[in-house]
């Protein structure tokens, strides 16, 4: 049998086929949801089945990043820096409970879910989540790439708007809101 | 060894007051002796390693008459001998000595202290806040900071899809 010399295809098909079956996780693990990380890149679970075995600590060299465990809110601008600095077209995954709402942990301290600062594109429930878990999320964030991804990242340049939820201030009491921004005896990290 | 908690009671008189729960030895002391305390509890007393120190916030507390408490552990490593020193202070800038003279390992304990309670360690080397954020203002385990805070968790700048 001769194969042609040439293939017809899309471009964003070819792109998607590419980037889904080949993620390179971050791990972002700062809890007991980077054990379960951990199990699943290990040979039981094996993440390499679906393409992603290759973590690399390097935020240039990723194009996934699996925030794993709580987020406090000294840790944000590191979490938001690591973002910035992965190259697109990348996404984000928020395994565990923590991640996503703050789990048990609400206090002063600790982000009430990381896709109030960070695009989130899969959440995964569990306090751990099990590995069978995070695996079948990397299936969903494979389909997903396959079904909305561009070659050269068009769909995300409409998402300017804020995706995630209405934040919390809101629901402080009044006498125990923090000051407007500039007043540094009771805000931190004032915004710019 | 000379009955080091007899000397002391001679020498500091009402400022020193030991007690003893099971088989925990405590000592209140005033603030102002700490150091004279604490110094000869280092000398005499062989109490060559400090192992911890805590603070309490005793707002709302039953019968409390002080507001803050600063708790110092120490170890004799001969003997295995512990004593638990305490100071009493009070609003509105609540200050003691700072032991890191006596024992250097006072440095980051008293910085955490400092960092959680506002307690002003007067002769710290170098008092900054630890674990909190350097423009972080407030105290956090002070019982009149609320659980949740004062929304320091949501007072960042979210970042979205388009712009990353």
């Amino acid at each position: 049998m001769k194969f042609p010399d040439f293939i017809v295809t899309r471009l964003d098909w070819l792109a998607n086929e590419a980037r889904a079956n080949s993620l390179w996780p971050m791990p972002f693990a700062t809890a007991c949801c980077g054990i379960e990380l951990m199990a699943t890149a290990a040979s039981r679970y094996d993440i390499g089945r679906f393409g992603a075995e290759a973590m690399r600590f390097s935020p240039r060299q990723c194009d996934l990043m699996l925030v794993a465990g709580r987020v406090v809110m000294k840790m944000v601008p590191v979490l938001q820096r690591i973002w910035l600095q992965m190259p697109e077209p990348k996404w984000c995954i928020s395994m565990g409970a923590c991640a996503s709402s703050g789990g048990v942990f609400d206090t002063y301290a600790v982000v009430q879910g990381i896709d109030r600062f960070l695009p989130v594109d899969v959440y995964i429930p569990g306090c751990p989540p099990r590995p069978e878990q995070l695996l079948r999320s990397v299936i969903d964030l494979q389909e997903k790439v396959k079904a909305t991804g561009t070659v050269n990242a068009r769909e995300v340049a409409a998402r300017a708007a804020y995706e995630g939820p209405t934040s919390l201030a809101n629901q402080l009491a009044p006498d125990e809101t923090m000051v407007v921004p500039g007043d540094y005896r009771s805000a931190t990290r004032l915004r710019d | 060894m000379p009955d080091v908690q007899q000397l002391m009671t001679d020498r500091f008189g009402d400022a020193f007051r030991p007690s003893v729960f099971r088989d925990n030895v405590r000592y209140a002391v005033l603030a102002d002796r700490l150091i004279e305390v604490m110094t000869f509890l280092r000398t005499e007393g062989r109490f060559d390693f400090l192992v911890d120190i805590a603070g309490i916030d005793y707002l709302h507390y039953p019968d409390a008459t002080d507001r803050y408490g600063v708790v110092y552990c120490l170890a004799n490593s001969e003997t295995a001998e512990r004593v638990y020193v305490k100071v009493l202070l009070n609003d509105p800038e609540p200050r003691v000595k700072s032991v890191y003279p006596i024992w250097k390992g006072a440095d980051w304990m008293e910085r955490e202290i400092y960092d959680m309670y506002g307690v002003v360690f007067e002769g710290h080397p170098d008092l900054r806040r630890i674990l909190m954020p350097e423009g972080f203002a407030l105290y956090p385990l002070r019982k009149d900071y609320p659980l949740r805070g004062r929304g320091e968790r949501h007072n960042f700048p979210p970042v979205t899809r388009a712009e990353s």
